[in-house]
């Protein structure tokens, strides 16, 4: 089969285009990829998209921040060299917790973000010198453009997108 | 309209009437004269010795060994080396102190230290016997030994008879607060025209009511405080800023331009002047305000704005005397935000649950998920404010550990380390997991969790503030604070819903109605919902 031909349908009102993307789903077509120039609200939902983990990671990697710090207070204010320092109790971690808890929240929170910011990136492959995979450079500005694989079904696929208020309708090769 | 149903109001009469035979029956409790105080702390003592055994004789003259028992300050050898660490640190401290200190500098240094171990109910003696051989506790300890005895339970007399008060007390600022932080949140609400509240409008607006009745009951314990009925202020009491009178403390003196009897009981009149009258005149005017009148819209915006410029002042003044005021050598300058917090987070719990409960009656079509997620969001964020607050009073203390303010973390770590402790898990912890999850915050059930937690949790914060000052090593949770809090929450129930019941559930007029019934936050999931709007 050759899948590798793609409409191209460009818009540029985000309410034509969530119209759009509601009638072609209703049709049972795929639609490959939306590019956008702005988050649209409730596209992803139209789009029928699975809802992020990104949260959850997160979580969990705050979780290892909280832990890292505690093992690095214990190690080296309590097991390893446990100094009288102004009066500090150091018999315990638990006894000077309370000097501890700057530390705890921040590495918390620093490993929650950072970590998940890396997530982000690799996930949505993400880097410095990535090329740009921008099928029309005015999806950058101010139009809105919808990617649906073609599957011999070219001219109905024209046809319905006309329906639909889009101001260029073209069908390439992807490579 | 809503019909405030007859179970409703015979549940909130039942729970006032069981309150008020709880609270007498307490108030009967309370021993009469110093004999029968003394019976009740030979029971004590003679129980205590019975569960110890003779692990530490010299505890027979320890005359403070009954306020031992519930924190096990003996319970591993290790702890009692730490003990022994800190009486050697302070004694030390105290010496080169005293040493750099005038005569007469001295005699007042002294004059406190003695008034603290009072107020510690033997704290620092106790500190004393653990360490023998210093001179600082000895030499202390020798000079308090003779009338020790008697000293201590006639304190503990007055501690006991404090005990019904103080269950009253805790519970009546808990429920004045609420309803006074949900004025105040109603009043942003309206300054920062907020588009999603406006539906919650009329239940804010219920609870709020119960502002009129609790400040009432509240104006009552003013005089009858000022009447010298109860001894919950120690420095209220007869002789303090006498220099001639042996009840005589130099420190209160000295902050007698602000807390003196005249100028309290003004004071307390004032705030409850004005948060009523703001509450009284904002309630009509929304009522009227539903015939769509935008020039009565601005009018309660402009009301708002002053209101809450004066809430914020007369919240940290009431804060300080209703509250600190039981600890009066004690001091703190975020103990106004901290009551703040532990207010506000309630108080948006406490509409969270009215909310959800006259959601599943039927009686709020407009309020949708979106809008419980937003208050969810607001109960889990002033969780964290809470405990961010409560972290940074007891941490920069805890560091800096200076004995005029240390001695007030001491005592709750003393006496009270079980509810002290315990909320944190309430009020941080558990609301934390419940709620972080961006799903459970529209589940009812979890919500309903997650606020009692929190509420129990803030019931038990104001507890600790108020009942070391008050009662002290003589507490426990009983008839009488039970009692208390089912008063409170039946006059609770009768006041927010009898108020319901009298206006509009929709405030028709507001401009914003639209906005918030059509409220959406994209990210959820609206469940079980069929009305027109979505």
């Amino acid at each position: 089969m050759s899948t590798n031909k793609v409409i191209h349908a460009l818009y540029n009102d985000d309410d034509i285009l969530m119209d759009a993307v509601k009638k072609v789903k209703g049709e049972h077509h795929h639609i490959e990829e939306v590019y956008t120039p702005f988050p649209v609200h409730g596209l992803d939902k139209a789009l029928g998209l699975a809802p992020t983990r990104l949260a959850i990671t997160a979580f969990l990697y705050g979780i290892t921040g909280t832990s890292i710090a505690t093992w690095l207070t214990w190690y080296t204010m309590i097991a390893d060299w446990p100094q009288d320092i102004g009066g500090k109790p150091s018999f315990s971690w638990l006894e000077n917790m309370p000097a501890f808890v700057p530390i705890l929240f921040e590495l918390t929170v620093f490993f929650a973000a950072h970590l998940m910011v890396i997530t982000f990136y690799m996930r949505s492959r993400i880097w410095p010198f990535k090329e740009a995979e921008n099928p029309d450079p005015r999806t950058t500005d101010d139009h809105f453009l919808m990617e649906i694989p073609v599957h011999n079904n070219e001219e109905k696929l024209t046809a319905l997108l006309e329906t639909t208020g889009a101001v260029e309708i073209k069908v390439v090769d992807k490579h | 309209m809503y019909q405030f149903s007859g179970k409703l109001k015979m549940l909130a009469i039942g729970l006032m009437v069981i309150g008020l035979i709880g609270t007498a029956i307490s108030f009967m409790n309370t021993p009469k004269t110093l004999q029968d105080a003394k019976d009740i702390l030979a029971k004590q003592e003679a129980s205590h010795h019975g569960s110890h055994g003779g692990g530490h004789g010299e505890a027979t003259n320890d005359h403070h060994a009954n306020t031992e028992h519930k924190s096990d300050t003996h319970k591993s050898d290790h702890k009692e080396v730490k003990s022994n660490d800190v009486a050697h640190t302070n004694d030390h401290k105290k010496e080169v102190k005293a040493d750099s200190l005038s005569h007469k500098e001295e005699a007042a240094n002294h004059a406190e230290d003695t008034r603290l171990t009072d107020s510690l109910n033997g704290h620092v003696a106790e500190k004393a016997h653990v360490d023998p051989s210093s001179h600082a506790g000895n030499d202390h300890d020798t000079a308090h030994h003779g009338d020790d005895h008697e000293e201590h339970a006639k304190h503990a007399f007055h501690q006991m008879q404090n005990k019904p008060w103080s269950a009253i007390y805790v519970s009546l600022i808990f429920f004045l607060g609420i309803s006074l932080l949900v004025m105040a949140f109603y009043a942003a609400q309206r300054v920062a025209h907020a588009g999603w509240s406006v539906v919650l409008f009329r239940v804010m607006e219920a609870i709020t009511a119960n502002l009129h009745y609790v400040s009432a009951i509240m104006l009552v314990f003013i005089i009858v405080t000022a009447m010298h009925m109860n001894h919950l202020f120690p420095w209220m009491a007869d002789g303090v800023f006498d220099p001639l009178s042996e009840n005589y403390d130099p420190i209160i003196d000295g902050k007698k331009w602000f807390m003196n009897l005249p100028g309290w009981v003004m004071r307390s009149v004032f705030y409850l002047l004005v948060w009523n009258g703001f509450r009284f005149y904002i309630r009509k005017k929304s009522i009227e305000q539903d015939n769509g009148d935008l020039d009565l819209h601005k009018k309660i915006y402009n009301v708002s704005v002053v209101f809450i410029l004066l809430f914020m002042i007369t919240e940290s003044m009431m804060s300080w005397d209703w509250i600190m005021g039981i600890d009066p050598h004690w001091f703190s300058t975020l103990f106004g935000w901290y009551v703040l917090a532990t207010l506000l987070v309630s108080a948006l719990t406490v509409i969270c649950l009215v909310t959800l409960y006259l959601r599943s009656k039927g009686h709020l079509p407009f309020v949708n998920d979106s809008h419980i997620h937003d208050l969810a969001k607001f109960m889990f964020g002033f969780s964290v404010f809470w405990t961010y607050l409560w972290f940074a009073q007891f941490m920069l203390i805890w560091y800096a550990d200076m004995p005029e303010e240390t001695t007030y973390f001491a005592l709750r770590f003393k006496e009270y380390v079980v509810p002290f402790i315990g909320m944190i898990a309430l009020n941080f912890i558990f609301p934390i997991l419940l709620l972080i999850n961006s799903d459970f915050k529209t589940v009812p059930w979890v919500i309903v969790i997650a606020g009692v937690f929190i509420l129990v949790g803030h019931y038990v914060d104001l507890f600790v503030m108020i009942m070391p000052g008050t009662v002290g090593a003589q507490w426990g949770f009983g008839i009488g604070e039970i009692s208390a809090f089912l008063f409170f929450l039946g006059l609770f129930i009768f006041a927010t819903f009898n108020a319901f019941a009298k206006a509009n559930p929709v405030v028709k007029g507001n401009p914003f109605l639209h906005e918030s019934e059509i409220h959406h936050y994209y990210i959820i999931e609206h469940r079980g919902e069929d009305n027109a709007h979505h």
